[in-house]
């Protein structure tokens, strides 16, 4: 019962392909074509037939091209953050933990034991009047007596940081960790000081771990919504949180799915141009 | 201080340097001139404190107590990247992400030197490398990393060159032809190198002094012939290259000589040839310096009879014999293949002689399996 060798691989890669097609592939295509669709005239409300209706997309986009703008600025800022927090996360736990490295890295993973959601109600309370960062920054006088943080863009920002860290830190960590301390030692011995031989070695070495933390990081935040639902304000709303009006409140099932391909289509132009500035294929 | 230490030339002194991890000692109270323009090795087993040692030199570590001097300067607590000595790495740590080029302009783009690609091209035809600038450290093989390495190094002409274990990754064949390459390129350059090393061969192949450290200290130091033919431990005289030791005490004196009781039988060996403190002494006599005759055969200089050949092994330049002595002893005779075939045979009663002037003698108190139990081989690095 032995099969011809040449099918193996194929047969392995089924699984793989059929959940795919079925989860991925046909979900994408439905979307397609729900993005073209229009109401039936006469029809009742979340009835739409399929006219080609490619206006659908130029309608959408001008409609909440504010949302879109404010995704990627949020999602920019939150990416930011998260690397200025987890790069020096990453390099103490790659280089400077000893024993204590097991433990770190399970402390970065630990809040996924929690839920999302929960995690970001939690923010709010954080943030909220009750919580002691208000307070603090109040009798600190860094914030006025009247200014609050909740439903604001500043709490948004902070929740997704928080949120996608650990997809900052652990690709991090391990391109920092693949690094052997000599050639930074090399460096020192190569009259590089510490501030340069960071910047010319250690650095280098450590950008595939940027690049796919910030990538890691930046394509959810530029899709999410629940940091905005719960944190912002209707002022503060995401692109995320329109598609899912459109989608589950209004039943505009055209606008959302056209919403979402221009979503995909900007992040997949956007990274590409990324990848292509940072160049890793240059990196081993 | 910084300006200064850079510019430091001259010997490199260590004094009363001791080095401890907690409990562990790893070097422990060295003291130790290195010439300028020398080629100098520390030679030991795995652990015996040497790389500690060159990373003191280096700036990599920084010694418990003692102090470090290059030429007049004291480089003690100097940053690495403001001493003028360069290391080759015992995995060389080329810089993966830049090109050849890069990893051999880094020192000197670091001082601020605008114009390398002079520089950076003598030093790559001097390891014979031109041809390989623009590739990156992976797509070489070990032996080119390792020239890249010492390009790398040498380009910035430090005072000091440090070697760690510079060729342990390559094989035997590239690795005795670097040997030569590397001596050859420590005269042409004129630096001084500082190699460490656990290989015994490498040393002796390469250096003009070698100092042998054993557990933090240095046991003996001299050019390579000085320790071979007069090791003054049975640590030296079992870690570079073997040596009989015979248990024997001290009976008298014959005008320069001594004469030493084995066992019964009346040796002779030069008095300043003996390190012993008081009557009891190691006779030792290397391998090589044996004769084997058959009994009956007149013979010269030292002879001690009654042996039996236990074994034969035939190697080629040579043939290896152990010899059971009338005391229990085996000693290991070499001999060389210039007169056709191995005379003698397994049961053969033989006497064994040599020359008295090549005897040494060790301290009486010595553990006589000290540095035997080492094999340089099967430890990598420390």
């Amino acid at each position: 019962m032995s099969l011809p060798k040449v099918r193996v691989p194929y047969l392995l890669l089924f699984p793989g392909f059929a959940f795919l097609f079925t989860f991925f592939i046909l979900p994408i295509v439905n979307l397609a074509q729900t993005s073209t669709q229009t109401p039936i005239a006469g029809g009742d409300t979340g009835e739409y037939e399929q006219t080609f209706a490619f206006s659908n997309y130029i309608q959408a986009f001008v409609d909440n091209k504010e949302q879109f703008a404010r995704s990627f600025v949020f999602a920019t800022f939150s990416t930011l953050l998260a690397l200025l927090i987890a790069y020096p996360l990453a390099y103490a736990i790659a280089f400077k933990s000893g024993k204590f490295k097991n433990i770190l890295l399970v402390l970065v993973v630990a809040p996924f034991f929690t839920s999302f959601l929960l995690r970001t109600i939690a923010w709010k309370q954080i943030l909220g009047e009750e919580g002691f960062v208000v307070p603090g920054l109040r009798s600190l006088h860094i914030i006025s007596q009247q200014t609050t943080l909740t439903s604001t863009s500043f709490a948004v920002v902070a929740g997704m940081t928080y949120n996608f860290l650990p997809f900052m830190t652990l690709p991090l960590y391990a391109s920092l960790e693949r690094i052997d301390p000599r050639t930074i030692e090399a460096a020192g011995d190569l009259y590089a000081n510490g501030i340069t031989a960071f910047r010319r070695v250690t650095m280098p070495l450590s950008l595939p771990g940027v690049v796919a933390g910030t990538l890691l990081t930046f394509i959810p935040a530029a899709g999410d919504y629940v940091n905005a639902a719960i944190l912002g304000s209707p002022t503060s709303k995401m692109v995320g949180n329109v598609i899912e009006s459109r989608y589950f409140k209004i039943v505009d099932y055209p606008t959302a799915a056209a919403l979402s391909f221009t979503l995909m289509a900007t992040i997949l132009v956007l990274v590409t141009l990324y990848i292509r500035k940072v160049g890793t294929e240059e990196l081993v | 201080m910084a300006s200064e230490a850079i510019n430091a030339r001259g010997d490199l002194r260590l004094t009363r340097i001791t080095k401890s991890y907690g409990d562990f000692t790893a070097v422990d109270d060295l003291t130790l001139t290195i010439p300028k323009g020398s080629f100098f090795a520390l030679l030991g087993p795995s652990g015996c404190g040497k790389t500690t040692t060159l990373r003191m030199v280096a700036g990599l570590e920084e010694p418990t107590v003692g102090s470090i001097h290059l030429g007049e300067t004291d480089i003690t607590t100097t940053r690495p990247y403001q001493r003028p000595i360069n290391t080759v790495f015992q995995n060389y740590a080329l810089f993966p992400h830049l090109t050849i080029f890069e990893n051999i302009a880094f020192g000197l783009r670091r001082r601020g030197i605008k114009d390398v690609n002079e520089q950076v091209e003598k030093v790559l035809n001097l390891v014979e490398l031109p041809h390989l600038a623009q590739r990156k450290p992976t797509q070489l093989s070990g032996g080119q990393q390792q020239r890249i390495a010492l390009a790398r190094a040498i380009v910035n002409r430090p005072a000091l060159l440090l070697l760690d274990e510079p060729l342990g990754a390559l094989d035997l064949k590239l690795r005795r032809q670097m040997q030569i390459e590397l001596k050859w390129i420590q005269r042409e350059v004129g630096l001084t190198f500082v190699h460490v090393t656990h290989d015994q061969e490498e040393a002796m192949t390469m250096a003009d002094t070698i100092a042998v450290m054993n557990e933090g200290k240095i046991e003996q130091m001299g050019t390579p012939a000085d320790l071979y033919d007069n090791p003054e431990t049975a640590f030296v005289a079992n870690f570079l290259g073997q040596s009989n030791l015979i248990k024997g005490r001290i009976d008298g004196t014959d005008g320069e000589n001594l004469v030493v009781d084995l066992y019964g039988q009346k040796i002779s060996m030069p008095k300043k040839r003996s390190h012993a403190i008081d009557s009891s002494l190691y006779a030792g006599i290397r391998p090589e310096k044996f004769r084997i005759t058959l009994v009956g055969t007149p013979v010269r200089g030292n002879t001690l009879t009654g042996g039996r050949i236990e074994d034969v092994s035939y190697i080629g330049v040579s043939t290896q014999y152990v010899v059971a002595m009338p005391w229990g002893q085996e000693v290991m005779v070499f001999e060389q293949n210039d007169d056709g075939v191995p005379p003698f045979d397994k049961g053969d009663e033989v006497v064994i002689s040599w020359e008295p002037n090549f005897t040494f003698g060790l301290r009486g108190d010595e553990d006589i399996e000290a540095g035997t139990e080492v094999n340089p081989e099967e430890l990598e690095g420390e």
